[in-house]
């Protein structure tokens, strides 16, 4: 039995989805600027499915969602291009993200740092939560920029936005928000709070790859990041991606609908799926269930090193993740889990399984048989459960 | 770079099929207890290295023969990754019938080669040489213990980078005769900082007493002072070498001696106000003063000859740029 629990990294395209982008690579595959039929063609297709995304996040006509590559993609421009507007100019000279951003939050905030921006990491507390107050202590009067995540993609939690958009707000800050990982987890409505840049991604919620957008309030546009020939009203340039429009506005109107259902029956297997998880002695869930996206789990296994845990799934058939150390290319523990400050023999073990409406009770039933046996088997294996002789210094040496 | 690091794929890929098969059915995987050791007639030696906040820990367990040293039983307990549990394993495995002075001969490197599916493709990813290193230095701790002796003492020398056993005399001697300057260099001559890259700099996986940016610039000191000593002693001196305070005294001395004189005697003189290495040129920015200023030779004949005697006494690639 294949079992997909990596949701919250990517998702599988919905058949529906796929059928509506189709026609949109063999035959009706011009090019939305030129001019001639093959063209034309696209045009009401393009226009229904930016419908459906302006719809998707509640946004006005009069503002603009403007379809990037991808998240990483919307992320770097919005903070580049208040570099470019505000810190390079001298206007402002500080930004403030939280320390646990997406890393193409993370490093882009590095990068115009190393070029002279000042940036606040806004720290989170045990709870894997960020507060409100915290934004407001770091604004200064020089401050162009708060970037804080909707909810995060390991823990699943769901940080104050709309808080921290009405501090933005008292404080003529420009706020933005990756919410990549809210689409379809949580209700998203761009007109119910201050927010003036918000991104997402096709790909987390059951569409294509290679389709991400940023939202951009009307008078709050940014200096475009990639210039060309004027595609997207100028603001970001590069053929239109016929297909891949099409399928986001698929799949964005079927994650809408399915939100009811995301947060009860999802919620619901995540929770008993959850609680069966927490029998097994020795484990541990940081962020509390009202403060998360109803699929997520980060969980943490006493004595077994993440990378170790997925492999064991994997032979089973179940994919699951771990920012943890091993599995990483730089061997760092997971930086979520480091920030809580949490136990640091743990920092390793976290696992996250993140389900999606695709996901079955049966799936869940044997990934939690898979999950007993092999933490039985590696903590087996494991020092930490290991017998120690009398007299022998037990505690092992840290900081090899 | 090239199209493999571009396409990434996962560190699971790399694995040798030693190294899974070892991952899925550990060989020496367990405990031995006071009893048991008294019944194979041995000494119980159990030691620990790593930690799990560091990601991997791994427990030793020796059965030795008091009377020959030689290591009759040897099991092993890991925290960690796959990499981490088949390294303990294979190390563990090494350590059979061997003395306990030849076990601590075992190197990390070792180890890895006895992982390997052929004896030229190495049986972890690159990263992951790190968890290997772990296993070598439980057998040292173990071995220390046995012998009442710091487990520091069986090292011979200083070895910079672990995971590929690269020694301080290496690198300070690969540094120097290859005029090596860059991290990445280092590692392609010597493989040190190709693997978890601890060794590289300070704020890596791992703490280290010497990094290879200390080396590199412990070597550029040296130059520097070697330059110095060859120009306080009127020696020669490639330009290139020099510093950019040596480069505008240089630069400063040849118009002294060349050009300024015939300057003044036209009522004017020149300034140099920077020297910036541009690719393989070196651009000398120079401003005219008194007459030379706007005179129609100051962009032509005279600039030539500046030029000229420039690159004539100092380098080929000068560029005097007029401001």
């Amino acid at each position: 039995m294949k079992v997909y629990l990596d949701n919250n990294a990517t998702t599988i395209v919905d058949p529906n989805v796929f059928e509506v982008m189709e026609p949109f690579f063999v035959q009706k595959y011009g090019n939305p600027n030129s001019l001639h039929a093959f063209a034309g063609e696209t045009h009401p297709h393009i226009k229904t499915a930016m419908t459906k995304i302006y719809a998707g996040i509640n946004a006005n006509t009069k503002d603009s969602v403007v379809i990037t590559s991808c998240a990483t993609e919307s992320n770097n421009w919005v903070l580049k291009s208040i570099y470019f507007e505000y810190i390079l100019t001298g206007k402002k000279n500080h930004i403030i993200i939280s320390e646990v951003e997406h890393p193409s939050i993370m490093a882009t905030a590095r990068f115009i740092e190393s070029m002279g921006c000042k940036v606040t990491y806004l720290p989170i507390n045990s709870e894997g939560l960020i507060t409100a107050q915290s934004v407001r202590d770091s604004i200064t009067s020089k401050t162009a920029l708060v970037s804080v995540m909707w909810a995060n993609n390991e823990t699943g939690a769901i940080f104050p936005v709309e808080e921290i958009g009405q501090i933005c707000e008292e404080h003529n800050v420009l706020f933005h928000t990756d919410a990549v990982q809210a689409i379809g987890k949580l209700p998203v409505n761009v007109q119910s709070f201050n927010v003036d840049y918000l991104t997402f991604s096709a790909h987390k919620f059951h569409g294509p790859k290679g389709v991400g957008a940023l939202f951009m309030k009307k008078g709050k546009e940014l200096i475009p990041l990639l210039h060309g020939g004027s595609q997207m009203g100028g603001y970001r340039s590069g053929t239109l991606n016929v297909p891949g429009i099409v399928g986001m506005g698929k799949a964005i109107e079927q994650a809408v609908d399915a939100l009811d259902f995301e947060m009860s029956e999802i919620r619901e297997m995540r929770d008993d799926f959850e609680d069966a998880l927490l029998e097994i002695p020795d484990t541990f869930v940081v962020t509390p269930r009202r403060n998360r996206t109803p699929n997520t789990i980060l969980i943490s296994f006493r004595g077994i090193e993440g990378e170790s845990m997925l492999w064991d799934l994997n032979r089973e058939g179940i994919a699951a993740s771990t920012g943890s150390a091993c599995a990483s290319e730089d061997l760092e523990a997971n930086s979520v889990m480091e920030a809580i400050g949490a136990d640091e023999d743990l920092a390793h073990t976290a696992i996250r399984f993140s389900l999606s409406r695709y996901t079955t009770q049966e799936e869940l039933d044997h990934t939690l048989e898979v999950v007993k046996k092999a933490v039985t088997r590696l903590r087996e294996i494991s020092s930490s459960y290991a017998y120690t002789p009398e007299g022998h210094e037990s505690g092992l040496t840290a900081g090899h | 770079m090239g199209m493999d690091s571009l396409i990434g794929g996962t560190i699971w890929d790399e694995y040798s099929n030693k190294v899974a098969d070892l991952m899925n059915n550990p060989q020496n995987m367990g405990e031995i207890t006071e009893e048991q050791a008294q019944e194979m007639g041995g000494k119980l030696i159990v030691a620990d290295f790593g930690a799990e906040s560091c990601g991997d820990a791994v427990r030793l367990y020796w059965v030795v023969d008091p009377v020959s040293d030689v290591i009759i039983s040897s099991k092993f307990k890991s925290f960690g990754c796959g990499t981490a549990i088949a390294s303990s394993d294979t190390m563990a495995e090494l350590c059979k019938g061997k003395t306990v002075q030849e076990a601590v001969k075992i190197t990390n490197i070792d180890v890895e080669m006895a992982m390997r599916d052929t004896p030229d493709v190495p049986s972890v990813p690159p990263q992951k040489m790190h968890c290997s290193v772990m296993a070598y230095d439980v057998i040292k701790k173990a071995a220390g213990q046995y012998l009442n002796v710091d487990m520091e003492s069986f090292e011979e020398e200083i070895i910079v980078c672990e995971c590929a056993r690269v020694t301080l005399g290496t690198l300070q001697e690969v540094i120097r005769l290859n005029d090596l300057t860059t991290v990445e260099q280092i590692a392609d001559y010597t493989k040190a900082g190709a693997f978890c890259k601890s060794c590289i700099r300070p704020g890596g996986h791992e703490e280290k007493d010497i990094y290879l940016v200390d080396l590199l610039e412990e070597y550029e000191k040296e130059k520097m002072a070697k330059t110095a000593d060859s120009l306080s002693q009127g020696g020669p001196v490639d330009f290139a070498d020099m510093t950019i305070v040596q480069k505008l005294k240089a630069v400063d001395k040849v118009i002294d001696d060349n050009i300024r004189q015939m300057l003044i005697m036209d009522g004017g003189d020149m300034e140099i106000l920077d020297i910036k290495e541009n690719g393989e040129h070196f651009d000398i920015y120079i401003r005219y003063l008194g007459a030379c200023n706007g005179c129609a030779s100051s962009s032509t004949g005279t600039l030539f000859a500046i030029e000229n005697i420039l690159k004539e006494k100092l380098n080929n690639n000068i560029r005097v740029l007029p401001i």
